[in-house]
């Protein structure tokens, strides 16, 4: 069972944006595609802990603003040839309602993907 | 939906690449089948002379092992030679009966070494110098066999001869004309490169002609025999004379060749379900044997096969290097010359360096350079480009000087450089592990260099040592990338000027209407491409496009620089630096409330608030009460000024309240990227204009303007653009230059980048003679401006950008 909390409404980020979510577990970004999905990772870049909430979204990515590290939203995966791993957290939608679990969602997390180009 | 069949007929560096750019663009829209003739996988031809040469292991050379094919879904049918293709059934065969159907059937055969038709040919121990069993022949017989003679003296021929002596042979390189190289050299530089190769121990032949090879009783090559009755022992003899397109299939099944399967500009043949990519190809009557030419074709064809259909080959100029260690070689274009062209050359023989450039009409077409090749790339850009070099020309042979400026210890050569020394200070990259990932990862270009090491990916000022670096280990097969046709970013084929033009003319004013006007593979764009977008609609369309934040760097999205630990950065403007008690007053009250660490004076002379949270920001610009300085922003961050008339002793010039009134003027205008101005009352230059994108200075009888200046990565002294007269002059004169820029640069170039590209003649053209194109481009920049916003001011701020929510 996940601890699922309601942390925002669709509305609230914009689409291609995010927002941060102040948490136990630290800061954790939300971002919405352009397709309306949402995703959640640890605010903070797996190369030199950037903010990545403040980076710019495209496709299922972020780019980080420090140093423009490319993040796989799905699995907080970075882009190869870079390699590491942002905290990935499960998001649910009931309606225009997002909802965030606290458990880590280690099951889709995987150390490589090097071949996603 | 049933998939395409996809056939292939070749496993070379030119085919799999056109696999490789196709499967990135359409990873799903083909079942892919691959014939290679070799038992080898993907490997890398132009390393063949490094593993000749013992520097490598055939391991090293493999670009693409049997993985990547599995894991792609590919099918892969090594040592099967494909002899027939029924076109009617679309089927090919192999010799021994595989055969596979086609939808798509992409010829990459290469090409066959020429076999010299002389008597003896066919005998043991005479081999051509084209793949892995050549090499590993060679290197067999160089344990064996003392006398090796090598028939030809071009390229390939040195670097096998090369290889021979290495592995301890005897090796005589003979040749049929008067000097070695002839295709890529002249003869200076060539009797050079020959005294280098003989002080190395290699022995040639010159204007020998081949009567024929004379074998011993064991049917092995004991001797070659010239037509002027001379004979020299051989044991081993390679010949290197040139190669051939390889279109025996394709002629057998009818496809139109002529020197090569003859294919269009987007490389399909004459049949349309056919296409033919590499050295197999003639293209506008041209074959092509490096390698560099084969990966334009690759991604043309990967495009057209993928059905996008907007790419086209147009040819290419060719650059050559010759790899062997010790050897610094480098010539592109013509270099030959002709009535109409006018020669530069530097030849000094006892320093062993020797240079070459060749003009047309103010442009480079071609270039040779022995001994010292630093500046080789930069010049193959400019023939490339076809760049006018009207303004350089005093100085065009002495190179680019401004290569290694800083963060590399001023070194200028990657060749004198060791393994263990930094070539990109920004990242902390050296030398070896740039080498090493180039080697073993396969990489060609820049980009992947840039990808794989991080080197020149932040400031790119060792770009040209990183060239440097990829061009002396790959050879040939590097090509910088073409100035004048760069495409935007990955996810569109068109130039940052075909982008911009089409926004003006179809009149895009968002960058989904872009998008989906020009074709983006990519359904938002990329963190590279949207920012440019962003500005060009802004900029074509004044007033009517509008801003996309999403699509802007966070800086421009939270009016703020973001530092190191996610904090912000605050400077307040102070037209032309100027400030008062009262502002100063209100500053350090700002920095008291908030707690800001540092506070720091900038080299714009401005001050700087340091470590402001992200939710603190709208609150400190509304303590502060004062306009936003725009130093996060790609826009005009600062006037500088000196003192000037009314105070200092020497001023000839008011140059303080002249920038204040150009900062008042210009302090909301977006540009390609930053922009500095200065202003300084007289020449003795306090306010440091020659290193700005515009510089004033005033002098007695009126004021000097300078563009171009960059105080950054490459200190490069601003040009001198035009005397005025007057303060209004001043204002128009600079505007119309910015506007200029604002309007032709390319996302992300200075104006020094902008003026190098399109000359400062023509910067003068269009806004120094050209009185009514310059006020039409004042006009325009000041009717932009018009509408901007200080985006600190109350009404401007989006609060649910600085909000956070709370769970």
């Amino acid at each position: 069972m996940k601890d699922w909390t309601k942390v925002a409404t669709l509305n609230d980020i914009p689409p291609l944006g995010s927002r941060v979510v102040h948490t136990t577990h630290g800061e954790i970004a939300l971002f919405r595609t352009s397709e309306g999905e949402v995703f959640a990772l640890r605010d903070k870049c797996p190369h030199k802990g950037g903010p990545l909430s403040q980076g710019i979204v495209f496709g299922k990515k972020v780019a980080c603003p420090l140093h423009g590290w490319n993040i796989n939203l799905e699995d907080g995966n970075a882009v190869a040839p870079d390699v590491g791993c942002a905290r990935h957290y499960p998001v649910k939608m009931e309606g225009e309602t997002v909802y965030l679990s606290l458990t880590e969602d280690r099951g889709q997390r995987t150390e490589h993907h090097e071949d996603r180009r | 939906m049933k998939k395409m069949k996809l056939v292939m007929v070749g496993n070379g560096m030119a085919g799999v690449r056109t696999l490789e750019e196709l499967l990135k663009l359409m990873p799903d829209m083909y079942d892919i089948t691959v014939f290679g003739a070799e038992p080898y996988p993907n490997y890398n031809r132009i390393m063949l002379s490094p593993v000749l040469a013992g520097e490598q292991g055939i391991q090293d050379i493999i670009l693409n092992d049997l993985d990547w094919y599995q894991q792609n879904n590919i099918t892969l049918h090594l040592n099967k030679k494909v002899v027939r293709i029924d076109r009617l059934k679309k089927i090919v065969y192999a010799e021994d009966g595989t055969e596979a159907e086609y939808d798509r059937l992409l010829l990459a055969t290469g090409s066959n070494p020429f076999i010299l038709p002389v008597p003896g040919k066919d005998l043991q121990g005479v081999i051509s110098y084209r793949d892995i069993q050549d090499t590993n022949a060679m290197i067999a017989a160089a344990e064996k066999y003392k006398h090796a003679v090598v028939i030809g003296g071009g390229l390939l021929g040195l670097e096998a001869a090369n290889g021979l002596a290495l592995r301890g042979m005897d090796v005589t390189v003979v040749h049929i004309l008067p000097w070695l190289m002839e295709r890529q050299l002249d003869q200076s530089s060539s009797r050079m490169l020959q005294s280098s190769l003989e002080a190395k121990g290699l022995k040639f032949l010159l204007e020998k002609q081949t009567q024929e090879l004379v074998g011993g009783p064991d049917g092995r090559v004991t001797a070659v025999r010239f037509k002027d009755g001379s004979e020299i022992p051989a044991d081993l003899l390679v010949m290197a004379v040139g190669i051939r397109p390889n279109t025996a299939l394709a002629e057998s099944a009818g496809i139109y060749c002529n020197r090569g399967i003859v294919v269009n500009d987007t490389m399909q043949t004459y049949d349309p379900s056919i296409y033919a990519v590499g050295e197999c190809v003639s293209h506008r009557g041209t074959a092509y044997g490096l390698v560099a030419p084969l990966f334009d074709m690759a991604k043309v064809c990967a495009n057209h096969l993928a059905r996008m259909g907007i790419a086209r080959y147009q040819g290419s100029v060719t650059s050559t290097k010759l790899k062997v260690t010790g050897i610094d070689l480098f010539s592109a274009g013509d270099f030959t010359g002709n009535d109409n062209t006018d020669e530069i050359v530097l030849h000094d023989a006892a320093g062993g360096v020797y240079k070459k450039l060749v003009l047309q009409d103010d442009k480079l077409v071609g270039a040779v350079m022995y001994g010292d090749t630093t500046d080789g790339s930069w010049y193959f850009q400019m023939i490339r480009d076809g760049k006018n070099v009207a303004e350089i020309r005093d100085h065009l042979l002495f190179g680019q000087s401004h290569l290694g400026n800083s963060g590399h210890l001023g070194q200028s050569s990657a060749a004198s450089m060791p393994d263990t020394m930094e070539v990109c200070g920004c990242n902390g990259v050296c030398k070896g592990v740039i080498v090493k990932a180039i080697k073993e990862k396969g990489l060609f270009t820049l980009e992947d260099v840039r990808k794989h090491t991080k080197a020149s990916a932040s400031c790119g000022s060792c770009t040209g040592l990183v060239e440097q670096l990829l061009a002396s280990t790959v050879g040939g097969a590097y090509t910088p990338a073409l100035n004048m046709t760069k495409t935007m970013c990955g996810c569109t084929e068109l130039t940052h000027e075909e982008v911009r033009q089409a926004i003006d003319a179809q009149k895009l004013i968002s960058i989904p209407q872009v998008m989906q006007a020009l074709a983006w593979s990519t359904p938002n764009g990329c963190a590279s491409c949207r920012p440019g977008l962003n500005y060009y609609v802004l900029c074509a369309h004044p007033r009517l496009a509008r801003d996309d934040p999403q699509s802007r760097f966070i800086n421009e999205r939270a009016h703020a620089n973001i530092q190191k630990d996610g904090t912000f950065s605050v400077i307040p403007r102070m037209f032309g630096g100027v400030t008062t008690a009262k502002d100063l007053r209100r500053i350090a009250d700002v920095a008291d409330k908030y707690n800001i660490p540092t506070v720091k004076v900038t080299g714009g002379q401005r001050i700087d608030l340091l470590g402001v949270k992200k939710e603190d920001l709208p609150k400190v610009w509304a303590d502060l009460d004062m306009p936003s300085g725009h130093a996060y922003a790609k826009a005009l961050r600062t006037v500088k000024t000196c003192v000037g008339s009314e105070w200092c002793r020497f001023g000839v010039q008011d140059s303080t309240q002249m920038g204040i009134d150009l900062e008042k003027q210009l302090w909301k205008m977006y540009a390609p990227h930053k922009v500095k101005i200065a202003v300084s009352g007289c020449p003795r230059n306090c306010a440091e204009s020659g290193i700005k994108d515009v510089g004033v200075i005033g002098v007695e009888s009126g004021w000097e303007i300078y563009v171009g200046g960059n105080g950054g990565i490459k200190t490069v002294v601003a040009q001198f653009l035009v005397k005025v007269k007057t303060h209004d002059e001043v204002m128009e004169y600079t505007g119309a230059f910015l506007q200029l820029y604002r309007e032709q640069a390319r996302y992300l170039d200075r104006t020094v980048h902008y003026v190098e590209r399109v000359g400062l003649e023509y910067v003068k053209q269009q806004m120094v003679e050209d009185a009514a194109n310059r006020k039409a481009l004042y006009e325009r920049l000041l009717y932009a401006l018009q509408d901007e916003k200080d985006p600190w001011a109350k009404d401007n701020v989006n609060q649910r950008e600085f909000e956070a929510l709370e769970l």
